[in-house]
């Protein structure tokens, strides 16, 4: 958070630009983003971006938690990803244990992962353009990014901050007729991103706007640690669950959306059709399902069942111990990535073998894909700032941590 | 999926690919390796951390030429007390390597990964604001998350985690 610092950052070049101000409370920005423009009469010189507004210090925190008190704080970082975070901290703390989980919790991971790219997406889609101008797609999206957020109700008691995942698998077999009202929402989503894309893809402004707007190379994207669809819309074919699957992902056959222009409409288009590959996976992951239990049977890691807690005093005593005591990780350092809707997400865990985690950083996909703006715009038009930051998915709160 | 102890011994991990490049390339850089739940570490030199990143995102057999995060632990109060953690990827390859450096806690400093990765920027100020290890060569080194007057560096362990009152 430079914008305390005595001196301008950012300082006047020639005599003909000046520096403004963008954000950090404007609404393009989503969220708390600070750039400092370097401006020549319309057009962009320098881009300087200013994070740190949202800093809660979960990196420290965590180091003073029990490993399962961990997961809430997680869901707290991407906001737009809660599942996706809890994903990636679950297995990289069953790796740390070398704890293995049914397949049906492994299903269920992939299928709750998948609804959430989808809202992710969804949130990204509407704001990003809203941001160009195309206020009615935002209402249509906001209209699905709903039911998903009542089917997250309905598995884990909470629209957002779910916390559905535990180590060892989830927290509750999901409820009745859960499945079904998945089904019915995979089975019409296909409709509704017809829907949005007959709104843009081939609306001659929304064109004017993102075409050859904002190009990234691959090797720019590469050297400045892009990932996600920022990456892929610039040709760069990698997909962390195809290529280093996890959670079961190799049991699912989806394509990896590319482009190769590295503009803005090509990084729109690689996420528009994440969401139809998506929604197919959600449909195998229903048709698929496993049958069996939700959760490890590792007594002392995982909570045992609520029934048998009041009739088995060997149940109650794991209890009684994991909420007071937590379960020591064996001693080591795991680094587990998996693919979250904006890019790599990557949990570092050092455990030292008590029941604190040493050190948990998390590799946050925005705080990579953020360093590519300052080369995408420089030399563009103000207007074009606008649309480079919503093609670039930003979330400060996974960016700040 | 059960824990295996680590492999420890750098003769059985020579024939890891960025470990024989790292060997043929300088053997008196490796000071250890480590090979622990399908992860390779290799702990090298302070002091060749930005060749050995060069050599292993050239090398065509290697091609790590993706830095996916840089960061730091802190062992307080042994010495050397920091150790900064390097994580690539080879996108062609799909493979990952981590990559180490040992600080003592009197001069933490190391050189900068932006001649190579101008990406490293903003992991390095990160570290550089919340452990105090300075990049020599970075550009711009200078706090990037906590305001620009904060006092000590938030993620050490000598800090309270309430910060001091």
């Amino acid at each position: 958070m430079a914008h305390l610092s005595p001196t301008p950052v950012l300082e006047p070049g020639q005599d003909r630009t000046l520096i403004l101000n963008m954000g950090p409370q404007h609404p393009s920005t989503h969220g708390v983003l600070r750039l400092m423009l370097e401006i020549d009469g319309e057009t962009v010189v320098r881009i300087m971006p200013d994070i740190g507004f949202l800093h809660t210090g979960i990196e420290k925190t965590c180091e003073a938690k029990f490993y399962q008190q961990v997961v809430p704080l997680t869901d707290r970082i991407d906001y737009l990803c809660p599942m996706t975070n809890n994903l990636c901290y679950v297995l990289a703390v069953e790796k740390l244990l070398g704890l293995e989980i049914p397949p049906k919790a492994q299903w269920l991971r992939v299928l709750m992962n998948e609804l959430t790219r989808i809202n992710s997406h969804l949130v990204w889609l509407g704001t990003h353009a809203l941001d160009i101008g195309a206020m009615s797609v935002f209402l249509y999206c906001f209209r699905e990014r709903e039911d998903i957020l009542r089917l997250f109700e309905m598995v884990s008691g909470q629209r957002m901050m779910t916390s559905y995942f535990r180590v060892g698998g989830v927290a509750l077999e999901p409820p009745l007729g859960f499945f079904e009202r998945v089904g019915k929402f995979a089975e019409r989503f296909p409709e509704h991103v017809d829907e949005y894309e007959n709104l843009l893809t081939g609306n001659p402004i929304f064109m004017m706007r993102t075409k050859g707007v904002a190009r990234l190379t691959a090797e720019d994207a590469i050297a400045l640690g892009a990932s996600g669809p920022t990456l892929r819309g610039s040709g760069v074919d990698i997909d962390l669950r195809r290529d280093m699957p996890y959670s079961g992902y190799e049991n699912f056959k989806f394509k990896v959306p590319l482009a190769q222009e590295g503009d803005v409409y090509a990084r729109y288009m690689c996420r528009v059709r994440e969401l139809r590959e998506s929604n197919e996976i959600v449909k195998q992951s229903l048709a698929g399902m496993p049958e069996g239990r939700v959760k490890a049977d590792a007594p002392g890691i995982v909570l045992p069942d609520r029934e048998k807690m009041k009739t088995q005093m060997e149940a109650l005593i794991y209890h009684f111990k994991i909420i007071t005591e937590g379960f020591a990780v064996p001693p080591g350092e795991v680094y587990q990535a998996v693919e979250s809707p904006r890019g790599e997400m990557g949990y570092y865990i050092v455990s030292d073998g008590t029941a604190k985690p040493y050190r948990v950083h998390m590799r946050a996909a925005c705080l990579g894909n953020l360093q590519t703006l300052p080369r995408m715009c420089e030399g563009g038009l103000i207007a074009d700032v606008v649309a480079a930051i919503g093609s670039i998915d930003i979330v400060l709160g996974e960016m700040d941590r | 999926m059960a824990l295996t102890p680590a492999v420890t011994d750098l003769d059985q991990l020579k024939t890891h690919p960025a470990m024989a490049r790292l060997l043929a390339w300088n053997p008196a850089a490796v000071m250890a390796a480590k090979f622990d739940r399908e992860e390779m570490t290799i702990t090298v030199d302070r002091s060749n951390i930005r060749e050995a990143c060069a050599v292993l995102r050239d090398d065509p057999e290697c091609a790590f030429n993706f830095l996916s995060d840089v960061t730091c632990v802190d062992w307080y109060p042994a010495e050397p007390r920091f150790e900064v953690v390097y994580h690539l990827l080879s996108i062609f390859r799909k493979e990952r390597v981590r990559l180490k450096v040992r600080l003592e806690s009197a001069s933490p400093a190391v050189d900068s990964l932006t001649p190579l990765w101008p990406g490293a920027n903003y992991f390095e100020r990160e570290v550089f604001d919340l452990f105090g290890i300075r990049f020599s060569g970075h550009p711009y080194m200078r706090r990037l998350l906590m305001p620009e007057d904060w006092e000590g560096h938030p993620l050490r362990k000598d800090y309270p985690v309430e910060g001091y009152r």
